[in-house]
């Protein structure tokens, strides 16, 4: 519980760093309100919609309520999928709205020992730190490998663990090995005609747990006319960080991005997480107010864009592709669609591919409730939008799922597992799909 | 007076989940779109059926609580505002369809439902729901029958009071009594069904509803004709429908309002003109056809730079969806924007039109006017800043002439959006004190003890608006 101290000085702070012009922006049409899962999960209570959270807020910063528990727990299940900023007629930028009310709520509340422990060892060291990320995530590949995952779940150890993070291992994929993971490319050429020159992001849970779809993502790019270089000094994004409340971190690991790129003449910087993209097409808002750095950060976000949006630039859908038959449906990534604008592309690609049946889900652009680490923080909500998500593929009769963000991936996969469709149904990274696609063909005429 | 006896009784009749004191919670239902108008509620309580909308009625009327029912709080009146505290009430449990009838031509809906569902609910049985107001997406069927919402078929088709057939209603002392029916004639006695339809909530709580449905038009055009004059697009409004053609939809939008809407639907909309008609015509294929080539004809007579068709469903699905986004859309220019709507005769809008420019300039405001100009309802729109004091006192004289104008023209101070708190100081202008005393003893008869949405409709004072800060 939140005691008067932490509260005034919460509502100190919202009065002195909440945008109000930003805030005065919303004029209250409710056009959000179908737009938003949890309004409507939670049978239409305005507290948990876009402009209810937002009165709330304007009502902090205005003192007609205290930020006590209740505004807390509005915010905090918020997934932040933005959902309602591209149908907001009035532009209203919810997402920075809703940074900045988490960060300072979190900064200034004293949380329990154990989740400020848990905390402090996920955004402050283990993140920001590609190498633990590295040796962390090999730990879990040594628990994988060892025989120690077999003797866990028969022992029934892991019954101790919220039912959410038991699915969670099971579809968790197989890690790569430490050394695979210490030893990352970091220069790749063209595999034809030379069209552009690119810089790879590579994220810290994909370049570890994903590596697989990281590689399949440089392949693309080899195929598609890419030379590609991966600077090496780069780190996770800070999306996690800035989603969470902490933003003065994920502010030092934008200044650490932007230096390990900004010296590479480089035409674009390609992610292949919509939830990284969209974090990081926004340094220049999270980095406004530090003069050395704005316009730094400006023309860092100008080259990013997303691997699928490349990927029709340089008229891949065009080249041969090919899968067995089957039908296909896409998971829009929240973050790729809002914050990137990017939702044609992965459709166009999909839909190029020979054998392919698209049959596009209803809702497809509603959060399928991963966000981040929502599912586990908030499993009750995010189960319950994970049911609606899995009901609507179902109707599609898809074998494949196919998505842009690893969140969203292991979310759909633990959807599947849910629901017993493992036998029927998988879901894949898009850029896993399209390679597999791509060397078919490629293989069939090198053959002929 | 909100006792911990009566939080108690509440949570006997409706559930302890389906009450809610929370702070917060109390804060999210203290608007609705209306600007300027706040205030905090005393619980929010959301019943699960008629009888316990009864029993919530009943405990509200002996203990003097106010109680005030919300769809999905967009109406821009204040008609939802809890001004004077109390009870805000939901219909969130009751919001099924009970009964589609296709030999009648009729729905029987609870009041929670979305007004899009209900239309997508029936159109996929070849019939048509025609009022369709511009938050359809998100507004309750519930709240359209209070605030007699109209839409953009409303020229042709009429507003939500065409369609109302009965009502089943908790009135303030509790009894439950329904109106009307699956009839197409009914006489018995007074028409309560149409007294409720626009009350404003402040009868009665409307539990149920039988609305007529008709068959879904065969097709449908969708046109647009630029201006370079705006006085010219108001009179080829005029000017089609004294050629004896009533357009499904005959919609206005002047170049500012065009310029946000652009900027939000990225559509292509002709940003460069001074202002658009969006016109749509449905019916029979060869009658469409026929009535939108005479209409091209007439715009152009009157001085249209250009008309054009769209091409394909989904593209006049964009247009309509564009102009149903304008008033949030404008508020991307300046933190506050207020609209009104005030109404005249079709025949003349082109006047109004020239009116709300000159007092615009009058009052030193900016005032962007879009609306439904084929039936005379017409949105000046305000943009301003409600920390900036000294021009709300301006933007007030303003619309103040503004509904003098309208009356002045034959018009009327709301068309479409209703008195709520926004405009009770201004309701004598269009029925005379005599009408509001008439007015106001319908209210006292039905709820004297003022609990059903207090302070809407009747001024309390000589005051001219009834700001509430939070």
């Amino acid at each position: 519980m939140m005691n008067t101290k932490e509260k005034q000085k919460i509502q100190t702070e919202f009065k002195e760093k909440m945008d109000y012009d930003e805030l005065l922006n919303c004029m209250r049409c409710g056009f959000c309100l179908p737009s938003c899962p949890t309004y409507i999960e939670s049978g239409k209570d305005e507290a948990h919609s876009p402009r209810g959270r937002i009165a709330m807020m304007k009502a902090v910063v205005d003192g007609d309520i205290e930020p006590d528990e209740d505004v807390k727990r509005s915010l905090d299940l918020c997934l932040g999928c933005r959902a309602c900023e591209p149908v907001c007629p009035s532009g209203v930028n919810y997402g920075h709205l809703l940074e900045q009310a988490r960060d300072i709520i979190y900064q200034n509340s004293n949380q329990s020992l154990p989740i400020k422990a848990a905390r402090n060892m996920a955004f402050e060291h283990l993140f920001p730190n590609q190498k633990r990320m590295i040796g962390f995530t090999s730990l879990v590949g040594f628990y994988q490998r060892s025989g120690l995952q077999n003797v866990t779940r028969k022992t029934g150890l892991l019954n101790l663990f919220p039912e959410t993070l038991r699915t969670m291992e099971k579809v968790l994929p197989a890690i790569p090995k430490k050394s695979e993971m210490q030893n990352r490319p970091r220069y790749l050429p063209s595999l034809t005609e030379e069209k552009k020159k690119v810089a790879f992001f590579s994220g810290c849970l994909m370049d570890t747990v994903f590596m697989a779809t990281n590689d399949a993502t440089t392949k693309l790019l080899q195929y598609a006319g890419c030379e590609i270089i991966v600077p090496e000094t780069q780190g996770c994004c800070g999306a996690l960080h800035g989603h969470s409340g902490e933003r003065e971190r994920a502010k030092e690991m934008a200044k650490k991005n932007i230096k390990a790129f900004e010296d590479e003449q480089v035409d674009y910087i390609i992610t292949n997480a919509g939830g990284c993209g969209a974090f990081l097409v926004d340094y220049d808002h999270l980095l406004k107010d530090e003069p050395n750095w704005a316009e730094r950060a400006l023309a860092f976000t100008k080259k990013i864009k997303d691997i699928t949006s490349i990927l029709i630039e340089l008229n891949f859908h065009q080249l041969d592709l090919q899968l067995d038959e089957q039908i296909i449906t896409y998971q829009d990534s929240c973050h790729l669609k809002n914050g990137q604008k990017t939702f044609m592309e992965p459709r166009q690609l999909l839909q190029s591919i020979k054998g392919v049946e698209y049959v596009e889900m209803k809702d497809a652009s509603r959060c399928c409730g991963s966000a981040g680490i929502y599912n586990i923080v908030e499993s009750e909500m995010s189960m319950q939008i994970l049911e609606y998500k899995m009901e609507q593929t179902k109707k599609t009769n898809a074998k494949t799922i196919v998505t842009a963000n690893p969140g969203c991936l292991l979310q759909m996969k633990l959807g599947i597992e849910k629901e017993g469709l493992s036998e029927e149904m998988e879901a894949v990274h898009i850029v896993d799909i399209l390679l597999k696609a791509y060397e078919n063909c490629n293989r069939l005429t090198t053959s002929n | 007076m909100f006792t911990e006896k009566i939080k108690e009784n509440l949570k006997q009749i409706v559930g302890s989940k389906n009450v809610d004191f929370k702070k917060s919670s109390l804060l999210v239902y203290s608007y609705d779109a209306t600007p300027q108008f706040q205030s905090l509620p005393d619980a929010i309580v959301s019943p699960r059926n008629t009888n316990e909308v009864s029993q919530v009625v009943k405990l509200c009327n002996d203990n003097r609580i106010p109680i005030v029912p919300r769809g999905s709080g967009t109406n821009l009146s204040a008609g939802t505002t809890p001004l004077e505290g109390g009870i805000v009430l939901l219909f969130k449990h009751m919001d099924q369809i009970l009964d589609i009838d296709e030999e009648n031509l009729t729905i029987t809906t609870q009041p929670g439902i979305i007004t899009q569902d209900l239309i997508h609910e029936v159109e996929a049985r070849g019939l048509f729901y025609p009022p369709d107001p511009s938050s359809m997406k998100i507004s309750q069927i519930g709240g359209n029958i209070n605030e007699n919402s109209g839409g953009l078929r409303g020229l042709k088709y009429g507003v939500t009071r065409d369609y109302v057939l009965g009502l089943e209603i908790v009135l303030p002392n509790g009894e439950i009594i329904r109106t009307g029916g699956k009839l197409a004639k009914d006489v018995a006695g007074y028409d309560l069904t149409r007294l409720f339809v626009g009350s404003e909530g402040t009868l009665g709580i409307i539990t149920e509803a039988t609305l007529k449905l008709i068959p879904k038009p065969e097709t449908k055009k969708t046109m647009l004709a630029l201006y370079q004059n705006i006085d010219a697009a108001a009179r080829s409004v005029s000017a089609i429908i004294s050629n004896r053609i009533v357009p499904a939809t005959l919609e206005f939008l002047d170049q500012p309002t065009l310029q946000v809407v652009e900027d939000f639907a990225q559509i292509g909309l002709p940003t460069e003109v001074k202002a658009v008609l969006l016109i749509e015509q449905d019916g029979p294929e060869v009658v469409v056809q026929q009535d939108m080539q005479q209409i091209a004809q007439i715009c152009e007579e009157n001085h249209a730079v250009e008309v054009s068709l769209a091409k394909t469903a989904e593209e006049a699905e964009g247009l309509t969806t564009a102009r149903r986004s304008a008033l949030s859309a404008l508020a991307r220019l300046k933190p506050t924007t207020i609209l009104e709507d005030a109404t005249v005769p079709r025949s003349e809008i082109a006047n109004m039109v020239k009116a709300i420019e000159n007092i615009a300039k009058k009052y030193d405001v900016t005032i962007c006017t879009f609306g439904h100009a084929g039936d005379g309802n017409l949105h000046p729109t305000c943009l301003t800043d409600v920390r900036n004091t000294e021009e709300i006192e301006r933007v007030e004289l303003a619309f103040e002439d503004i509904f003098h104008k309208a009356i002045g023209l034959g018009g009327t101070i709301t068309g479409e959006h209703g008195v709520g708190a926004m405009k009770s100081a201004y309701l004598h202008l269009k029925v005379g004190e005599a009408g509001v005393e008439a007015m106001q003893q319908i209210k006292n008869a039905f709820d004297p003890n003022n609990i059903m949405n207090p302070g809407k409709i009747f001024a309390k004072s000589e005051r001219k608006r009834v700001v509430v800060s939070s």
